[in-house]
């Protein structure tokens, strides 16, 4: 069975996911994961999806675990690189993946992560503010 | 009706005989018609051409437009009620000029009161005739691809994704959103936040006249699919009839940031981006 | 009226993986839209996993058609398995007897412009989709 590596960069795992995977290798995903946060100590998590042309219900259902599961390990997770056919199709499926945060892109979620580690609020599914905020005088 | 071989056969000698003539006078009267929208070397050269086609199908033994023999013939008359088409003559313009070559013919026909000589052309005219219509359905098939063309392009100019500022993109929607049109001009909203990296779009609809249920829908599921990618949305200039008919219909806006104008989105967002717009003090100089 | 058909059967993960990218194969030479595309394929990995976990595993049947006005792509989704007792709870969104969110049934049918389904308890089920290229 293959696996989906897990890459450890600075304080955050990046996981990009390349290939069409069967539903047991999105659970050992899972499982990968959690072990991961749990032996590095990272605060972040970002799953890049952009090479996956279709998402359906077990994928999605499955990142929502990671999401939750992370948090309860004291790490944020966001997916990043949705593709808008895929976007589109999941709204049609009725998936809005609610308590999953999401970025344009890698380098947005990076961004992302690092802010909400700087506020480090206890609510930080509310409202996000720009990645790209420059702080006002 | 087909032509008999021997027929084809004498129409063949017949054209080849008189061709300098007939190329003149058939240039002639088409010319009348077109009312010099094309210039006479064009022209003739066009009808040498074509003269030259019937010609040979005919020496060829070609017995009917769809034979074997008058596929050369064919694609001449096809390219030629392309040319018309796109140069913008009418299919009946089109037809015509080819009508034209009936009478050109009867010019050099000879002695018409011979029985043969009256076949003959009765036959060579039902076979132009088959011409004429072959033209017509050349051009409106090269039509209909000109108009889905054009639909096409219409639909590209008419909803551009442009930069407001940095990370911010706008889809002014200008005229009535079909369902078709809704559809384009979202997945190209969203594939410009992707190329862009752009988290946030404004969708204005100032120049909307009016939105029913299912463009409203398209707009609501274009919000919820940018959300999913890591995008807002806000939408701007929904005029107070269209705000009734959105109550009207019972669609939920939600928690749906919408703004009466673009200025006012523009804003909104630079806030969210922590920015503040401030007038800057004026220095004497 | 079906032109071309490929059968594969569904009775593991890998399977399941085997259909989506056959469909996607099928599916781009029927020159569906990207989104389209998508919409279907997404679909039948809801189904093909019904298949596979209440079904007891099964067939796909992905197929070439065509009506009067246009070209499409069929997939037929058949099983043994216990089949369906209650078809309108089924197909309500969020209900699932299997752990899932609920969805697969409820929503492959949006994903797609036909949708029937012919099921009874201990008769199996067969569920037909059809996209139509636009």
């Amino acid at each position: 069975m293959e696996r989906v590596p897990v890459l450890k960069i600075g304080d955050i795992l990046l996981v990009s996911i390349q290939i069409d995977m069967e539903d047991q290798v999105a659970l050992q995903l899972q499982e990968d994961l959690a072990e991961k946060i749990v032996a590095t100590g990272c605060h972040g998590v970002i799953i890049d999806i952009s090479a996956l042309d279709i998402v359906d219900s077990f994928v999605g259902r499955t990142l929502a675990t990671i999401a939750s599961v992370s948090r309860v390990l004291d790490a944020e997770t966001v997916v990043v690189g949705m593709r808008p056919a895929v976007a589109i199709t999941l709204v049609e499926l009725g998936l809005s993946l609610p308590g999953i945060r999401t970025a344009l892109n890698v380098e947005l979620g990076i961004e992302m992560l690092a802010r909400s580690r700087a506020e480090s609020a206890p609510d930080e599914d509310e409202d996000e503010d720009d990645p790209a905020a420059v702080p006002a005088p | 009706m087909a032509l008999s071989p021997e027929e084809s056969g004498r129409l063949a000698d017949l054209l080849d005989e008189h061709a300098d003539g007939l190329v003149a006078r058939w240039a002639e009267l088409v010319g009348a018609g077109l009312q010099g929208r094309m210039s006479r070397p064009e022209l003739e050269r066009q009808t040498r051409d074509l003269q030259k086609g019937f010609q040979q199908a005919f020496a060829n033994g070609a017995r009917d437009l769809s034979d074997e023999e008058a596929t050369e013939l064919r694609a001449q008359l096809g390219e030629l009620s392309s040319n018309r088409a796109r140069q913008g003559f009418s299919a009946n313009e089109t037809a015509i000029s080819m009508f034209a070559f009936k009478d050109a013919v009867l010019g050099v026909l000879g002695d018409t009161s011979d029985v043969q000589t009256l076949r003959d052309f009765v036959s060579f005219s039902t076979f132009v005739d088959r011409a004429a219509l072959f033209t017509f359905d050349s051009y409106v098939r090269v039509r209909e691809a000109l108009i889905a063309d054009q639909a096409e392009q219409l639909l590209e100019l008419s909803t551009p994704v442009v930069k407001l500022w940095e990370g911010v993109v706008a889809v002014p929607l200008v005229g009535t959103l079909d369902s078709a049109r809704a559809q384009v001009v979202m997945e190209r909203l969203l594939q410009t936040l992707v190329d862009t990296g752009s988290p946030y779009a404004i969708i204005d609809i100032t120049g909307v006249p009016a939105v029913d249920t299912q463009v409203a829908q398209h707009i609501l599921k274009t919000v919820v699919a940018a959300r999913l990618m890591g995008a807002d949305c806000i939408i701007s200039g929904i005029r107070p009839q269209i705000a009734q008919t959105i109550v009207a219909l019972g669609i939920e806006f939600g928690d749906i940031a919408t703004k009466s104008s673009l200025a006012d989105a523009l804003r909104y967002v630079l806030g969210k981006k922590s920015y503040r717009v401030v007038t800057a003090k004026r220095t004497e100089h | 009226m079906s032109e071309e058909s490929r059968q594969i059967p569904v009775t593991t993960d890998q399977d399941v993986v085997r259909v989506r990218q056959l469909v996607r194969t099928v599916a781009v030479d029927a020159k569906l839209s990207l989104v389209d595309q998508t919409k279907l394929v997404t679909a039948a990995s809801e189904l093909a996993r019904n298949t596979l976990v209440y079904g007891g595993g099964g067939t796909v049947e992905v197929s070439r058609v065509r009506n009067e006005i246009r070209a499409g792509i069929r997939i037929v989704f058949a099983d043994q398995g216990p089949g369906i007792a209650d078809l309108d709870l089924a197909l309500t969104d969020g209900y699932t007897t299997g752990g899932g969110l609920g969805l697969g049934l409820s929503g492959a049918r949006r994903l797609v412009d036909d949708f029937t389904i012919d099921t009874a308890p201990g008769e199996g089920t067969t569920i037909s989709i059809t996209k139509w290229c636009r």
